[in-house]
């Protein structure tokens, strides 16, 4: 008969006092612990993602290619007029929808990724972290094959190479964790009702158009002032900036909303992980 | 010297709604109170109800508890708090050391991957690292005997094929503390007593939480028993044997049910050595007694059996009357029949007799009456077959 060697005790009751320090550690602990369920719940999802299907990995940029499409052929044909933006237009719109579907993307993640999960989530006890930390690795393997494309078109419409394209990456996964971070607040409820997701789908659309994606900010009126506190403007402007070597005027604004999103984020996960049990609750019984 | 205490249930309950919109909105007020920490009292509300009330019990390394009761008794919701994937409204779960639960085998498996792959997966899952899954791999590939076809993708699988390696994987954690529920069924009889044998092997180093309805099983692998009703456990103890009793009584109702023709009935059944729904002891004589009451003129010349059922109502005896005395030509408006089934031996539990008439020329049932006696067989032991035989042995030194 084995001894009583230390084993972790593990109590599950009504409800725990909230520890937030406590809780937090133990968040992070698992969020950084689950690296290896989070790299091959990725590589599950990614490799199954495009075994079934002939062009694979160019759905990835077929989605922001034809909506920058749209907006190049309407404004080459004059159906609009839309002022100067300061680089080739094609690159302008390109970048643009791209960043917005990496945005639209991270914000859709831990929901996506713990709905897909449900199966799991009502079956087996695994730290919960690993979804949201997949749903990350996951966003990052698909913008990066998207920056590789932006970075084509930067060179093949002769705006060229400057030093600060060497940050895009650093800008850009602070964009996904602000994302996500909005995302992961939303989840508890939007997994209880669908009303969420469809409300955040429709409002996200329509946010496109007030957001510097395919056109810029005009000089004056009510859109300005829209455009200018649009939290997600900040990061479409600063990234494409980045991207093409202009001086980045929204550079403060953006500084403050990462730091928020950093914060937002682990707050975000703490109450995830509160939540999951209710969920599972409802979701299952 | 006692072993440790792994499991240590007090006072459990768990609330369910009967409703979905309104189990929602609840849930959305139990995400602020969770958040926010609220310690107070939960009543139940409105079209709520106690899936599980007030479960109390412990479990040391080495004993093995089985969960057994009706469909809906709240065995797979206690399980769900044990496993800590949702949360008790009342009371408290301790758990000592790595918990592993078989509660779905191959949950996660994504189709498209191969087998290989969802080893890797599932592992994952499972709180395997990389590495130990590299080392395990093989053995996990053996254990599932389906090596020939690891490398074809698992929607290709019979559903045997998925539980054989959904086990395979699972059971490499080496748990403090197991959780089986009702996933053995699945696979073929070869691979059903290598898990079996399996967990043999994990018992003494592991407190088993096993749910099952199968009750042979549950006689050969527990240790304790509780029996659980409408959330409520009605029998905790050590007393296998009553446990399972307690749960098959509560199960059957023995309502007497006449089918067939209606040609012949049966009336005034009863047994000739004790009374109606009284106890057999193994090995002693079962002597019945019946009338058959002819209704119908012209019938042809039939034959009778009787058979006994088991608590599974599986078969366990037939007995035909015209292998020892033939036809039966009914003459008379009643005949008397008395049948003696000589030192019987049977499965603990209760059992049932049916009595049927057939005509042999033309197949016709004439009578068929099922339930028409039960009797409980008192035994201390419970196997898997349908009688066990104590036999006279002589083995030589």
């Amino acid at each position: 008969m084995l001894e009583d060697k230390k084993l972790p005790v593990t109590i599950y009751e009504k409800q725990r006092k909230i520890n937030l320090v406590k809780l937090l550690g133990q968040t992070l602990t698992d969020f950084f612990g689950s690296h290896f369920l989070a790299l091959q719940l990725t590589r599950r999802d990614v490799s199954a993602q495009y075994r079934q299907s002939y062009f694979g990995i160019l759905w990835l940029f077929i989605t922001p290619l034809a909506s920058a499409a749209i907006w190049v052929f309407l404004n080459s044909s004059g159906t609009i007029t839309i002022t100067d933006t300061g680089i080739p237009y094609p690159v302008y719109a390109f970048s643009g929808t791209l960043i917005w579907s990496i945005l639209l993307e991270s914000i859709n993640a831990p929901m996506a990724s713990t709905n897909a999960a449900r199966g799991i989530i009502s079956k087996i006890n695994f730290p919960k972290e690993a979804l949201v930390l997949s749903g990350i690795y996951k966003l990052l393997f698909n913008s990066s094959f998207k920056v590789l494309l932006l970075v084509v078109f930067i060179f093949a419409f002769g705006v060229g190479f400057h030093w600060s394209l060497l940050l895009l990456p650093l800008v850009l996964v602070m964009a996904v964790v602000f994302g996500t971070s909005l995302g992961l607040l939303i989840t508890p409820i939007g997994l209880l009702y669908s009303d969420v997701s469809r409300l955040i789908s429709m409002g996200l659309s329509l946010l496109m158009y007030v957001t510097p994606v395919v056109y810029g900010i005009p000089k004056t009126g009510i859109m300005k002032t829209i455009m200018t506190y649009n939290p997600f403007t900040p990061f479409i402007l600063t990234i494409r900036d980045v991207a093409v070597g202009s001086s980045p005027e929204f550079l403060n604004y953006f500084i403050g909303l990462t730091g928020l999103g950093i914060v937002l984020f682990f707050i975000g996960l703490v109450i995830y992980r509160v939540s999951i049990p209710v969920i599972v609750e409802r979701l299952s019984a | 010297m006692a072993a440790e205490v792994l499991v240590k249930v007090e006072g459990l309950s768990k609330k369910f709604c009967k409703d979905l919109k309104t189990s929602l909105w609840y849930g959305v007020k139990d995400l602020v109170s969770g958040i926010t920490g609220s310690q107070a009292n939960r009543p139940l509300r409105d079209k709520e109800f106690w899936a599980v009330k007030d479960i109390s019990f412990e479990l040391r390394r080495g004993e093995c508890l089985g969960l057994i009761g009706h469909n809906g008794a709240g065995k797979s919701t206690l399980l769900k708090i044990l496993n800590g994937l949702i949360n008790p409204d009342e009371g408290s779960v301790t758990m000592r050391g790595r918990v592993g639960a078989l509660i779905e085998l191959g949950a996660g498996f994504n189709p498209i991957l191969t087998g290989r792959e969802n080893i890797y997966n599932n592992g994952a899952v499972l709180g395997f690292t990389r590495k130990e899954i590299d080392a395990k791999v093989e053995e996990i590939i053996d254990f599932s005997e389906i090596r020939e076809f690891i490398d074809m993708p698992v929607q290709n699988y019979s559903s045997g094929m998925k539980v054989r390696l959904g086990f395979s994987v699972a059971v490499q954690m080496e748990p403090d503390v197991l959780i089986i529920d009702e996933v053995l069924a699945v696979g073929d009889l070869g691979f059903f007593f290598r898990c079996l044998n399996k967990i043999g092997e994990l018992i003494p180093k592991t407190a088993i939480i096993y749910v099952s309805h199968n009750m042979p099983q549950v006689a050969r692998i527990c240790t304790k028993i509780l029996l659980m009703d409408r959330g409520k456990s009605i029998f905790n103890s050590y007393q296998i044997s009553d446990g399972i009793s307690k749960y098959t009584h509560s199960f059957y109702n023995t309502s007497f049910q006449e089918l067939g023709s209606g040609d012949i009935t049966l009336e005034n059944i009863s047994f000739l050595n004790f009374e109606k729904n009284n106890h057999f002891i193994n090995g002693e004589d079962l002597t019945l007694n019946f009338e058959l009451k002819i209704n119908a003129r012209g019938i042809n010349p039939f034959f009778l059996v009787l058979k006994i059922y088991d608590q599974q109502l599986r078969e366990a005896v037939n007995c035909f009357s015209n292998l020892t005395t033939g036809l039966t030509i009914p003459k008379t408006n009643t005949i008397n029949v008395k049948v003696t089934l000589s030192k019987l031996f049977l499965n603990k539990g209760r059992h049932f007799i049916s009595i049927s008439a057939e005509s042999e020329t033309d197949k016709k049932i004439y009578c068929h009456a099922t339930n028409a006696l039960t009797f409980d067989v008192e035994d201390e032991y419970c196997g898997y077959a349908t009688s066990t035989f104590p036999g006279s042995w002589d083995i030589s030194r």
